[in-house]
């Protein structure tokens, strides 16, 4: 598989010893050997992957920025995300500005010129401060992704256990729908039902969710993408369903609840995770992509694809109004796929499967990691 | 071959018919609200009663759902859906548009494989040189990029500052081929890049695994140049995996980056009226453009299959490597 002549001297020594495996120190006589999880050792090889801890970081810096939100509208910008200032004037270095001027171009950031506010500059005609909807954007694009990633996953794994569990008729059922779904491509899947859904809602029995709500483009996403987990999870349970753990499970004469539950989702949680950042990025794509063309997001609330879409009308006056949200979502994105991919590593390091979805090959240098301690 | 042709095609007849019911409940059913709801969300914006009350008539929202599901696709099929808001024919629209969607589309295709293989050729015959990092790069920021943020970046400073393209529109290739390619290299770039990363990634590491293949030995222990065995043993079973990825992606483009693409550099094709009806919240456009599309895509998605099965023929033997390789 490497095509570069492997050897390492190390390996010789102790025969019994996988590549990728942390090794065993040699520990002084008398005293036990501590036992290592799974968990530990892959948080160790985590610890060792610099870049993938750097978007860690990212990300982090990332949420706390829209958790700052509320902090920075009452004490900085003395603004809410909503309020207008259209016929506001600033004082920026003893000069007065329009907030909007008469022929409606909104002010361009003035960073600190007037002590923080609209340090991003206003958003449209309406004059609303670009920083602090930024900032609450960004909550409703985190949110957004997060919660469908959790519902992807809740979905695609529960329905993965069960096809491939059961098999037969209700795999066959399962799976000819994912089929279907995944016939389509997400965004034009997610386009037509959220432009079907925004414009009178979901009434579904006694569900009934306005059409303005976050949680219409949520459950768009996350049952697009559940497919896409779906597929990929019913193949590992296939291959643990021949596992001896599994027929030593059904020898004792557990029940499929706990075969699903307790035996083979312990064993599926290490990809689920993987999986689960992946998604949370895709997610946030296709949220942009909706909110973008007007099948996502819909007003009162916005998010970054909102904004972006809202400042394309200003894309020549003032371009960063659309790029200052398109590049959170990149790097927002960014990060996750950058961390995730590093969790995978750390949490699969042999891994033949590459398990994104679209890959479906081998990265060959990946595969194999061979490093001590 | 035959065989596996029929098969296909007949699986092929079964998922369209699946994604037509896909698309009936998603605009019909799943809303829910009733017959009222339904036919007010296909009025438009601002119907009056007596429209609404045509709409659920023409459309048969007092009848049963099959007889619904057949009316819907009656209208979509034989051209006779309107947009009740722009009083457009909708079919008409989407014929309009095809030249310039197919230009924005297929010269992204045939820019993301030429260049992929490119880069991927050479990042596997150079592996852990630059080409490769950059790649690498390229590829995972292609991935986390929303296409609006590099298409709206590219309009702005090479269209608007610089003033070095064309700002927008479309130009038929037979009006004037020059004109034509100059509208649509910043489109296709802003489409293209992640592929192009993307693509030569895949195609570098199964270049790497053929090499250590059997014949690949072969092909070199009786005296074909290395040039030989690079291109006419490796690059060729290296290819093959990408020929189903290219429809899948193929297909991605269209319903996705395209529209977003188009609206933003103002090409007036299917997606610019896709996106166009999508703001307007007029439902009978994105209808028939997510019907007719996800049918292509179908379509395409099978010649693909039937290409990939005329390269490798493990796949319509129905071997068990073979299906997994499909999967």
């Amino acid at each position: 598989m490497a095509t570069e002549p492997y050897s390492e001297p190390v390996l010789q020594q102790h025969p019994g010893r996988e590549p990728g495996d942390p090794g065993i120190p040699s520990a002084p006589e008398g005293v036990p050997i501590e036992g290592r999880s799974p968990w530990y050792m892959a948080y160790r090889r985590l610890r060792r992957n610099k870049t993938a801890l750097a978007f860690l970081g990212l990300f982090i810096l990332i949420v706390i920025f829209v958790i700052a939100a509320p902090l920075w509208a009452t004490k900085v910008a003395h603004s809410g995300p909503d309020s207008t200032h259209t016929l506001q004037k600033l004082t920026i270095g003893g000069e007065k500005k329009d907030v909007v001027t008469p022929e409606g171009q909104p002010i361009a950031p003035v960073w600190f010129g007037a002590g923080g506010k609209f340090f991003l500059g206003a958003d449209s005609r309406l004059g609303r401060d670009e920083m602090v909807r930024l900032m609450y954007g960004g909550r409703v694009s985190l949110f957004i992704g997060i919660v469908s990633g959790i519902i992807t996953t809740v979905f695609g794994v529960i329905l993965a256990l069960i096809a491939a569990y059961y098999g037969g008729w209700v795999d066959s059922i399962l799976s000819r729908i994912a089929d279907v779904i995944w016939a389509f491509p997400v965004v034009l899947l997610g386009l037509a039902i959220g432009t079907a859904l925004a414009i009178s809602g979901l009434h579904l029995g006694p569900i009934t969710i306005a059409s303005s709500s976050v949680w219409i483009p949520i459950l768009i996403i996350g049952g697009v993408y559940t497919p896409y987990m779906y597929r990929p999870i019913r193949g590992e349970v296939l291959a643990l369903r021949e596992k001896e753990f599994v027929e030593a499970a059904v020898a004792q004469g557990a029940g499929p609840g706990r075969i699903m539950f307790g035996e083979m989702l312990p064993n599926l949680w290490s990809i689920i995770i993987v999986f689960f950042t992946l998604n949370v990025a895709n997610n946030m794509i296709l949220e942009s992509y909706l909110s973008f063309l007007g099948a996502g997001v819909q007003p009162p609330s916005s998010s970054w694809g909102t904004m972006a879409s809202d400042g394309f009308n200003y894309v020549y006056s003032d371009p960063l109004l659309t790029l200052i949200p398109a590049v959170m979502i990149l790097l927002t994105v960014l990060s996750l796929n950058v961390f995730g991919d590093g969790l995978r590593d750390a949490l699969d390091p042999k891994a033949k499967l590459r398990l994104e979805a679209r890959t479906g090959k081998v990265e060959p240098e990946a595969a194999v990691e061979t490093e001590g301690v | 071959m035959l065989r596996f042709i029929v098969r296909r095609l007949a699986g092929m007849v079964l998922v369209l018919f699946a994604c037509s019911v896909l698309v009936f409940v998603i605009f019909m059913v799943a809303p829910g609200g009733g017959s009222d709801a339904a036919a007010r969300r296909i009025a438009g914006k601002n119907a009056t009663p007596q429209l609404i009350a045509n709409v659920r008539k023409d459309f048969g929202f007092d009848k049963s759902l099959p007889v619904q599901y057949t009316t819907m696709m009656k209208k979509v099929f034989t051209g006779s859906l309107v947009s009740y808001s722009s009083q457009l024919n909708v079919d008409d629209e989407i014929r309009k548009g095809i030249p310039a969607t197919f230009s924005v589309i297929i010269g992204a295709a045939v820019l993301w494989l030429f260049f992929g293989i490119v880069f991927g050729y050479l990042s596997a015959v150079r592996a852990g040189g630059f080409t490769d990092r950059a790649l690498t790069v390229i590829a995972l920021v292609g991935i986390s990029i929303p296409v609006f943020l590099l298409a709206a970046f590219l309009l702005y400073y090479l269209t608007f500052k610089l003033t070095w393209f064309p700002n927008g529109d479309y130009v038929p290739l037979t009006q004037d081929p020059i004109s034509w390619a100059k509208h649509l290299i910043l489109p296709w770039f802003a489409l293209v890049v992640l592929y192009i990363g993307f693509y030569s990634r895949v195609l570098r590491s199964n270049m790497l695994d053929v090499m250590n293949e059997d014949y690949v030995r072969t092909a070199r222990a009786k005296g074909l140049s290395e040039h030989q065995v690079r291109i006419k043993h490796v690059l060729r079973n290296a290819l093959i995996p990408i020929v189903t990825i290219f429809g899948l992606d193929f297909g991605a483009v269209l319903g996705g980056g395209d529209l977003v693409i188009e609206s933003i550099f103002n090409i007036h094709g299917v997606g610019y009226f896709a996106a166009q009806a999508i703001s307007n919240q007029d439902l009978p456009p994105i209808m028939a453009v997510t019907l007719l599309g996800a049918f292509f895509i179908v379509f395409f998605n099978a010649l693909v299959d039937i290409a990939y099965a005329y390269l490798d023929p493990r796949i319509r033997l129905g071997t068990d490597a073979a299906g997994a390789a499909a999967a």
